[in-house]
């Protein structure tokens, strides 16, 4: 058997593999909060509970509708983008003239209803999604063993990382966004409907996160827990990107992962702590991160 | 009557107030453990300090830690291991549960003050998940049992903890020293140096302050404090958890802050002791505790930013508690 470093490569490349899945959802998240974080200037804590509610609702459409992962993984997104924009409408828009730390604040309030809401229902052990039919198995690539799911979870996320960048940096809605980020005084002068544009880009984070708990109900447990320990992670993660650039939110989501991945081989016990420890290490060397533009 | 003398007529009636509502909650604190099941008071004292300390960053310097779990919890694994492990005495344990809460402040403060505003939250909130992890994985926290057993033993070596009576007068005492350290720090010149940071950061700067070493003396001040309160904390309850260092005990000093009054001297005791009495309440009743939270800090930030206290000081004596732009 092959070796790198006294590690048995198959063991090496699994890990890594483990760390690029968590990479696609940590980059799919902290995408996510930047796209609202740049027009809002809201730290969505609610982020991880709409994650959550992603996986729940995919996994209650199975149960007892009988609904299964394809039309899921439409049907999933737009109710939860549909719920994000219910919430931006009713509570978020009285925000905006306040400190954001309100924003934070009502946000960790609703991701605490919302995890409450289904620790009350449902408990707190996991419950079991299939991986869709068409995607069961795996394919042996020469080198290392790859379950088939686990391949398109990592191409999907791609997809979504590489199309909401598009859409922000190429259509004419994503230069709507970019200019009332900059200005929205301004916008709004020019006729373009600033208020319906922050309820957009609300519901468009939120359904980024019901895409990500769908992608990742097959993967991980469906459970109502498993939002909130993954948040404060994103949230490491987003210190470290500096939520300054849409590419640089998802290039650190995948470093990241990856580099979590890689400590499971060869230090297995700091493997929950690497992320934080290189938040540490960056907030040291460059205070406004790789690459954040305000300080 | 002119606009100013007005103005000084309502602080003097502010002052009034504060000092008639002091002598009474201390007469109130006293009489208490012969009205109320003692350790259910010393529970709240306990959390009211944590708050207390906590409003101390929040209310009177602005920043908002999202990672104050660490400092409470954390002193009270440090002073669970002191008493148990090495037999040491427990004033000696809360003793070295503060300096190392104190210890952790400083580190935590040094990377966290790097970022100011909503980075400086998820810094801390980041910092102190990172500190549950380690709790979790470390021997010495014995896991998810946590250190039971810790013995009260005897203060200064002369005082039996295990008298009821005793333990609730210490802590009491423990109450009244933090929060009376707190109300110095905020009135001392020092203080108004932190206010100014809160009100205006940059023109704080242009005056000439470092403001980077007067938050970190705050963040560390408020990091030791919080642990005075979480090492007493465990000697009363004689147990040191993982419960304590959750995200969720970072969120809820937040909320026990909120609902009293941010930047009031009153407030945290009075957000912190509704908290900690509608927990108790909803123990018994079924009703999930994270659902109430969630949704009392949505209500709170909505409607009533001032919390309880601050709404009182505005409506009757016209007077704008300090905190963020409310």
């Amino acid at each position: 058997m092959t070796m790198i470093f006294g590690i048995p490569i198959q063991a090496l490349l699994g890990q890594l593999l483990v760390g690029l899945i968590n990479g696609s959802f940590y980059a799919m998240l902290s995408l996510g909060l930047a796209v609202i974080f740049g027009l809002l200037r809201i730290i969505n804590f609610a982020h991880g509970a709409l994650y959550m509610l992603g996986a729940f609702i995919g996994y209650l459409l199975l149960v007892h509708l009988g609904i299964g992962y394809w039309p899921a993984l439409v049907l999933v997104p737009l109710v939860v983008g549909l719920f994000g924009m219910a919430v931006e409408r009713l509570a978020l828009s009285h925000l905006y003239r306040l400190d954001p730390l309100y924003g934070l604040l009502f946000t960790f309030g609703l991701a605490l209803v919302i995890e409450g809401v289904f620790r009350y229902y449902y408990g707190v052990s996991g419950n079991p999604y299939a991986v869709p039919a068409l995607l069961a198995g795996g394919t042996n690539l020469g080198f290392m063993f790859l379950p088939n799911y686990r391949g398109w979870v990592v191409a999907a996320s791609l997809i979504v990382c590489i199309g909401t960048w598009l859409l922000i940096e190429k259509t004419r809605l994503g230069s709507y966004l970019r200019a009332a980020t900059e200005n929205p005084e301004l916008v709004q002068a020019f006729g373009v409907n600033v208020p319906l544009l922050l309820t957009l880009t609300y519901g468009l984070g939120a359904a980024l996160a019901g895409l990500a708990g769908i992608l990742a109900a097959p993967v991980y447990q469906v459970s109502p827990l498993m939002g909130s320990d993954l948040i404060i992670v994103v949230f490491a993660v987003v210190v470290v990107g500096g939520m300054g650039s849409i590419l640089g939110a998802i290039v650190t989501g995948y470093m990241l992962g990856l580099a979590e991945g890689l400590t499971k081989v060869f230090y297995p016990e700091a493997s929950n702590l690497v992320v934080f420890v290189i938040m540490a290490i960056v907030l040291l060397l460059r205070p406004a991160g790789l690459f954040g533009r305000d300080a | 009557m002119s606009e100013a003398t007005l103005h000084a007529e309502r602080a003097a009636a502010s002052v009034r107030l504060e000092r008639a509502l002091v002598v009474l909650g201390i007469v109130a604190l006293i009489a208490a453990p012969f009205v109320i099941y003692p350790i259910f008071v010393m529970k709240m004292l306990c959390f009211a300090l944590f708050a207390c300390a906590f409003n101390l960053l929040l209310g009177y310097t602005g920043l908002l830690s999202f990672g104050h779990a660490a400092f409470f919890g954390g002193a009270a694994y440090f002073c669970a291991y002191a008493v148990k492990a090495w037999g040491w005495p427990p004033e000696a344990g809360i003793l070295l549960g503060t300096a190392g809460a104190a210890g952790m402040g400083l580190v935590m403060g040094f990377l966290a003050i790097r970022r100011q505003g909503i980075y400086f939250s998820m810094i801390t909130l980041a910092l102190a998940q990172m500190f549950y992890f380690f709790c979790v994985q470390a021997p010495f926290t014995e896991g998810e049992d946590g250190i039971q057993g810790v013995p009260r033993g005897h203060l200064f070596g002369v005082v039996d903890l295990n008298v009821a009576m005793n333990m609730y007068f210490f802590v009491l005492a423990v109450f009244l020293i933090g929060v009376f350290a707190i109300w110095r720090i905020v009135n001392s010149p020092f203080g108004m140096i932190l206010r100014s940071i809160r009100e205006n950061e940059n023109r704080a700067i242009s005056l000439g302050y470092s403001v980077g070493r007067y938050k970190l003396a705050a963040f560390v001040m408020s990091a030791a404090l919080a642990g005075f309160a979480g090492a007493t904390k465990t000697i009363v309850f004689q147990f040191a958890t993982l419960t304590d260092v959750t995200w969720q005990m970072s969120g809820e000093v937040i909320l026990m802050t909120l609902l009293g009054g941010i930047g009031t001297m009153v407030g945290p005791v009075a957000g912190a002791g509704l908290v900690v009495g509608l927990e108790n309440t909803l123990a018994t009743s079924g009703f999930p505790v994270t659902i109430a939270t969630g949704l009392i800090f949505m209500v709170c930030v909505l409607v009533f930013r001032r919390g309880i206290v601050g709404e009182v000081y505005a409506r009757w004596l016209g007077w704008r508690a300090g905190g963020k732009n409310s």
